[in-house]
């Protein structure tokens, strides 16, 4: 296979099957919550569900002032590679155009360079919490297999991007195809690992609000 | 030595220099083009003497050029000197015994020139070849009924290096594209035992063929070849790495339709689909027309022509970074897929959980005392 065959297969049926894989596995995961059910609660409700499910989404994005001593190097290095992620997944131009392509319309990127200084802060902080991780006795006792299959296959697409950006190691056409394939890898990987958070917090935070909100009490 | 001198020579048996002098080009002239072909092909200062004394004294090579499935555009392209050059007459001065569509002989004429060509300078003829070979069915092109790939192994067994010109004949180019109905290769996929020098591009470059054949008549080797077999000296930098709207890549801003204001202000063409930053070839430097611009320079994003494939990488519109597939209807058809699976799974646990509430019995006092 040369190296153009490689990069209009990652582009192509590679890219279909990643999306297949990717898309079912979402609606299955959601689908085996949803359908879970509840038991129905025979205690009396002492507040509203809905208002403090949906104010909890939102709080719980904003550490509280003890949580934030205690975990302070996992609060700052989780933010910045959040940050990170989000402005090197979703407004680098490029990327603009594959959503362009797959849902139809696209939106203003940053400037590039912002994007380059954004993805090294990015690799930086997920190298930081891997160290971290790795140092803390009870985190790396809490780690599995998973944790760090998780951290590779989200590291891997900014380090391959920012090899293919700045052409870095091997040709140009190998550097682009070897980054979109760590794409699809990560989304193949998606739904049936902790990387689901990125939907299903909203599931789990509104759970936890309304239970509270029903019990009257803060959440 | 003077024109009349050499006027009773026939020109076989005449060196390059003494067809130059009779063609009238001056010394200076002849220098400058050693000159440039030396910084072209980035060898140092010191060789240029050595490359004209190596021209100057070359003996004519025959050339066999072999046409198989191609669209005459690579000849039409090497063949296209806007004035007399140096370049072209490094073209001129080769012996091309054999090339269908620039010779007078037809018929079976023309195959024995060929075969003339091939028994006389055995073993020390280039081949250069462009087109693919179908390996469908021999018919499908043919050549005095002679099929194109019988003809490529018999001519090839004699030449001493073979240039493959075109993205046909490098990679199979346009005829090979999905779904390749005629079965076509490229040279370098039947031939093995022979040095392959491939020229890619659809049509290539003029002034690379020189540069090979001018390598060769100089070293009688051929020059150092990428990992595709193309020379590096023309194929070792992308067509991005050298573009002069490459600035306008590395601050993100980029020309989104053709006739909007980042067009006319010459704003990177990597939202229209442009090839550019997968795409090894020499546009960029040497350019195009008698070094008037190139593809880029001219408005239009790069088509990638001189890479394998790049008839099949998704359109010419397409940025680099999109899909090459519908990944929408992909999405929508799993989507629809999976909700209906998820439903009718659903549906049957529920009724699972609904058949064991029924069947269960409450446990009395009565039951624990039997």
């Amino acid at each position: 296979m040369s190296e153009i065959e490689f990069l209009n297969w990652v582009r192509g049926p590679g890219f279909q099957i990643a999306t297949i894989i990717f898309i079912a596995g979402i609606i299955i995961r959601f689908g085996e919550i949803l359908l879970l059910g509840r038991k129905e609660n025979l205690a009396e409700a002492k507040g509203s569900e809905m208002s403090s499910g949906l104010r909890t989404i939102v709080t719980r994005s904003i550490p509280d002032r003890e949580t934030f001593k205690r975990s302070t190097f996992t609060v700052v290095a989780g933010y910045i590679f959040h940050i990170g992620l989000f402005v090197t997944i979703f407004l680098f131009a490029p990327h603009i155009l594959v959503f362009k392509d797959v849902i139809g319309f696209g939106w203003p990127s940053l400037p590039t360079p912002v994007v380059d200084a954004m993805a090294v802060v990015t690799i930086i902080a997920l190298l930081a919490v891997l160290v971290h991780r790795m140092r803390n006795t009870v985190l790396k006792f809490l780690s599995t297999r998973e944790d760090y299959l998780v951290w590779f296959l989200t590291i891997a697409p900014l380090i391959t991007g920012y090899m293919a950006f700045h052409r870095i190691g091997t040709t140009a056409p190998t550097l682009l195809a070897i980054h979109i394939l760590s794409v699809e890898l990560l989304l193949v990987i998606f739904p049936f690992t902790k990387l689901m958070h990125t939907f299903t917090f909203v599931l789990s935070r509104w759970y936890g609000g309304a239970i509270s909100g029903y019990r009257g009490v803060e959440s | 030595m003077t024109n009349s001198s050499t006027k009773d020579k026939s020109l076989k048996e005449k060196t390059l220099g003494e067809v130059m002098r009779s063609q009238g080009v001056s010394r200076r002239s002849f220098l400058k083009f050693c000159a440039a072909t030396a910084s072209m092909m980035a060898m140092s200062p010191a060789m240029i003497p050595k490359i004209a004394h190596a021209l100057e004294s070359a003996r004519r090579p025959s050339v066999i050029w072999l046409s198989f499935q191609e669209c005459t555009g690579c000849t039409e392209s090497l063949t296209r000197a806007h004035t007399a050059t140096v370049e072209s007459l490094i073209f001129d001065y080769i012996s091309l015994d054999y090339h269908h569509t620039l010779q007078a002989a037809a018929g079976h004429a023309a195959e024995e020139a060929r075969e003339a060509a091939m028994k006389e300078n055995f073993g020390k003829y280039l081949l250069v070849v462009d087109g693919s070979i179908p390996l469908g069915n021999p018919g499908y092109s043919t050549i005095a009924g002679i099929s194109n790939y019988d003809m490529l192994m018999e001519t090839a067994k004699g030449a001493a290096a073979i240039i493959a010109v075109g993205t046909c004949a490098t990679y199979g180019g346009i005829p090979h594209a999905n779904p390749n109905p005629t079965g076509a290769v490229s040279v370098g996929e039947l031939i093995k035992d022979k040095p392959i020098i491939n020229v890619p591009g659809c049509p290539p470059i003029p002034v690379v063929i020189t540069g090979v054949l001018t390598h060769y008549l100089t070293f009688g080797t051929i020059p150092e070849l990428d990992h595709l077999g193309r020379p590096k000296v023309f194929y070792g930098q992308s067509i991005h790495d050298r573009c002069y709207r490459r600035p306008f890549y590395d601050k993100g801003l980029f020309a989104e339709t053709f006739d909007d204001e980042g067009a006319k202000k010459g704003w990177c063409l990597y939202k229209l689909g442009c090839k550019g930053p997968t795409t090894y070839n020499a546009c960029a430097t040497t350019k195009w027309n008698d070094g008037t611009s190139f593809p880029i320079e001219a408005g239009h994003p790069c088509l990638g022509c001189s890479e394998p494939d790049f008839w099949d990488g998704g359109g010419f519109y397409k940025a680099l970074s999109m899909p090459t597939e519908n990944i929408t209807q992909t999405a929508v058809y799993t989507a629809a897929g999976a909700v209906a699976a998820g439903l009718a799974l659903g549906a049957m646990n529920k009724r699972k959980k609904n058949s064991a509430v029924a069947a269960h019995n409450k446990t009395t006092t009565d039951d624990l005392e039997k």
